[in-house]
């Protein structure tokens, strides 16, 4: 018995050590897994970026099999919708993983930006690994674009034809501009096609390289954590930090836990709730696409509604368009923004604790209002809103330069 | 160290996120009526309405006869003898032979594709629809809607539920005021008493409802095996994690 347990041991060793004279198996395996240290203090925090990495194999792996009964085409598209959600097995099934997917994508991503606010995550030395996120996230929001318009419903055709036309705006170059990506003068076939390319191909590679090079940039500087202390500075003879773990196996299992939890709440959307009232699947997109019936109420989707308020409180298009960019945008600046020494709000005074309460009130409320039907009040509360949103960044420089931050300690607390 | 805090917070936040997209939902004034997919005799009351008074102009090109017959309850000989009108293949879907032009010609406009009408409008709209019908002699077929104004489509179950008409009521301090149901009268009876009317409405609005998504009679089903698979798996997980999680201070 003893005997056969080490035959197969030997052999899957003499294999591993095959492999690793030719290719650096262990080497990764060892730099960004069993010998990559992370602050043990992790926090709730810190499950999204998993959650995350989670949702985008979930997207890829329904998506594939989407594609092979979707038909990309202005007759077709809506009917094979449908054909997928009656015909095919367990097409139901992949269809509303992948719709909830999208919508989980942007809550699990604005956690995970929190967090960085929270904590922050995104200074000094950690400029790169913010910015290659925010790349992740404008990618995004390409992507779900793109990809919101391949059910060819209603709110498909008319989001895309008001975000389209949002180009439009742009002096000189808008038409232009508006008419190469469309394809055609109004959204069309064509329009369709050059989105499903985009949608099945273009982004999602953008995504996958970008989630590599944000790994490989969080595993060049460290994690941060919630205390805001480096743990590299403390370090036992071996050189390893003396308050870092492996990553693995200590938060692989805590990660199998969180991700169970998270899926609990996936699948209980997709089996009970795929619709979520409206606002993951909205009502209006179940009416094919009628390019002479225009809606009379076009809301984007929950995750943009907050950048779609601010574009609807300016009065003038072009500055609304250029206040939006600016919205998704400005987030890449943060970390030459902020001029506290100190990272983690643990320890930051209250300039910078209110100042972030108040921009995620405000947050929330934009989200609120992008989705309501414009009337002078809301868009006068947009209006202020929207500056409560920019000030959040464009004081950050005054307010956290003169900040009661407290000190922090050497080591992290727990 | 983390664990029970945590995942309570997790959940917390969690079901903050899914409580909030519920209770943002909202919408004009309608009448309300439970829908309920359990019942199957309604369904299939619902299925007969829907063939006999809709599927003649409108479609619902993504249903299958047959796949409507194994959810329903319907076998096959009875599907083809009570449902089928325009075609004897139980696997065909159910499409209809007026044309785009013709229907265009004859209403103003083509009836809509009724296979997912039940989840853009809401169960609660149709309801209303069906209920809200009076008659108009200024409009092409003299009857109108309150819930959809100036609608093309005749009132096809007038039979069912006779005429109504829209009582001009004004308020005590003489204003106008817009419509409401309540200023809906019958004026002539039709085959069917007021009770058994809504009776026949609701079966055929849980008919639509289904029709708008048939795996909706499995799939909270399904989904419950699956959330007791991964709250065992979370146990274990989370046991398996403690353990490991042991000798770290």
């Amino acid at each position: 018995m003893a005997n056969i347990e080490k035959n197969i041991i030997d052999g899957l060793t003499g294999l591993r050590d095959w492999v690793d004279d030719r290719f650096p198996l262990m080497q990764n395996w060892n730099e960004h897994l069993a010998k990559y240290y992370a602050p043990k203090n992790f926090n709730f925090w810190y499950y999204f970026g998993g959650f995350a990495l989670l949702i985008f194999a979930i997207q890829i792996l329904t998506g594939i099999w989407l594609t092979m009964n979707y038909k990309p085409s202005a007759a077709d598209a809506f009917a094979s919708v449908e054909y997928i959600m009656r015909d095919v097995s367990w097409g139901w099934l992949i269809r509303y993983m992948h719709s909830t997917g999208a919508s989980a994508f942007f809550i699990v991503i604005y956690l995970h930006m929190f967090r960085a606010l929270l904590y922050g995550s995104y200074k000094k030395p950690r400029e790169l690994l913010w910015l290659s996120g925010m790349g992740l996230y404008l990618v995004l929001m390409a992507e779900a674009f793109f990809g919101y318009l391949l059910p060819w419903g209603q709110m498909s055709y008319w989001g895309a034809q008001v975000i389209i036309s949002l180009f439009g705006a742009l002096p000189f170059i808008g038409d232009t501009l508006s008419l190469w990506i469309r394809g055609d003068f109004v959204v069309s076939d064509v329009t369709l096609n050059r989105f499903f390319s985009l949608h099945v191909i273009a982004f999602p590679l953008l995504i996958f390289g970008l989630i590599g090079a944000h790994i490989l940039a969080l595993h060049e500087v460290g994690s941060n954590n919630p205390d805001g202390v480096e743990i590299k500075k403390n370090k036992n003879a071996e050189g390893i930090p003396v308050d870092g773990i492996p990553f693995h196996p200590y938060y692989t299992v805590k990660d199998i836990f969180g991700a169970t939890v998270f899926l609990i709440f996936f699948f209980g959307v997709v089996f009970f709730m795929p619709e979520m009232n409206g606002y993951f699947l909205e009502h209006a997109n179940f009416i094919p696409a009628n390019p002479l019936k225009t809606p009379e109420h076009i809301a984007p989707v929950w995750y943009f509604t907050p950048f779609y308020a601010i574009l609807r409180a300016v009065p003038d298009q072009l500055g609304g368009v250029i206040a939006m960019g600016m919205a998704t945008n400005i987030f890449l600046l943060l970390p030459w923004l902020d001029r506290s020494p100190v990272k983690s709000s643990r320890y930051r005074g209250w300039n910078f604790r209110c100042a972030l309460t108040l921009f995620v009130i405000s947050f929330f409320i934009l989200g609120w209002l992008g989705m309501q039907p414009v009337t002078p009040l809301f868009t006068w509360m947009a209006r202020f809103f929207s500056l409560v949103y920019f000030a959040f960044f464009l004081l950050m420089p005054f307010y956290t330069a003169i900040d009661n931050d407290k000190s922090v300690p050497d080591r992290v607390r727990d | 160290m983390p664990s029970y805090k945590q995942l309570y917070k997790l959940i917390f936040i969690l079901l903050m996120v899914v409580s909030a997209s519920v209770s943002a939902a909202g919408g004009a004034k309608l009448m309300h009526m439970e829908v309920d997919l359990s019942n199957q005799e309604s369904l299939q009351r619902g299925a007969k309405t829907f063939v006999n008074y809709c599927l003649s102009c409108h479609a619902a090109a993504y249903m299958r006869y047959n796949r409507m017959g194994q959810d329903l309850g319907i076998s096959e000989d009875v599907l083809k003898a009570n449902f089928m009108f325009g075609t004897d293949k139980v696997g065909d879907t159910m499409t209809i032979g007026m044309t785009d032009a013709d229907s265009l010609r004859f209403f103003g406009v083509s009836p809509p594709d009724l296979s997912v009408i039940a989840r853009a409008r809401g169960a609660d709209w149709l309801y209303s629809y069906f209920k809200t019908f009076y008659v108009d002699k200024s409009r092409p077929f003299g009857v109108n809607n309150l819930t959809f104004k100036d609608v093309g489509m005749p009132h096809v179950l007038w039979e069912l539920q006779g005429a109504q008409r829209l009582a001009h009521r004004e308020s005590a301090d003489g204003e106008h005021h817009s419509p409401t149901f309540d200023d809906l009268e019958i004026i002539t009876p039709g085959t069917q008493s007021e009770a058994e009317y809504d009776q026949t409405v609701q079966d055929l609005v849980n008919f639509m409802v289904y029709l708008g998504e048939p795996i909706k009679l499995k799939r909270g089903k399904i989904g419950v095996w699956v959330l007791m698979y991964l709250f065992v798996f979370m146990i274990v997980a989370y046991m398996l994690k403690k353990e490991y999680w042991r000798d770290i201070h």
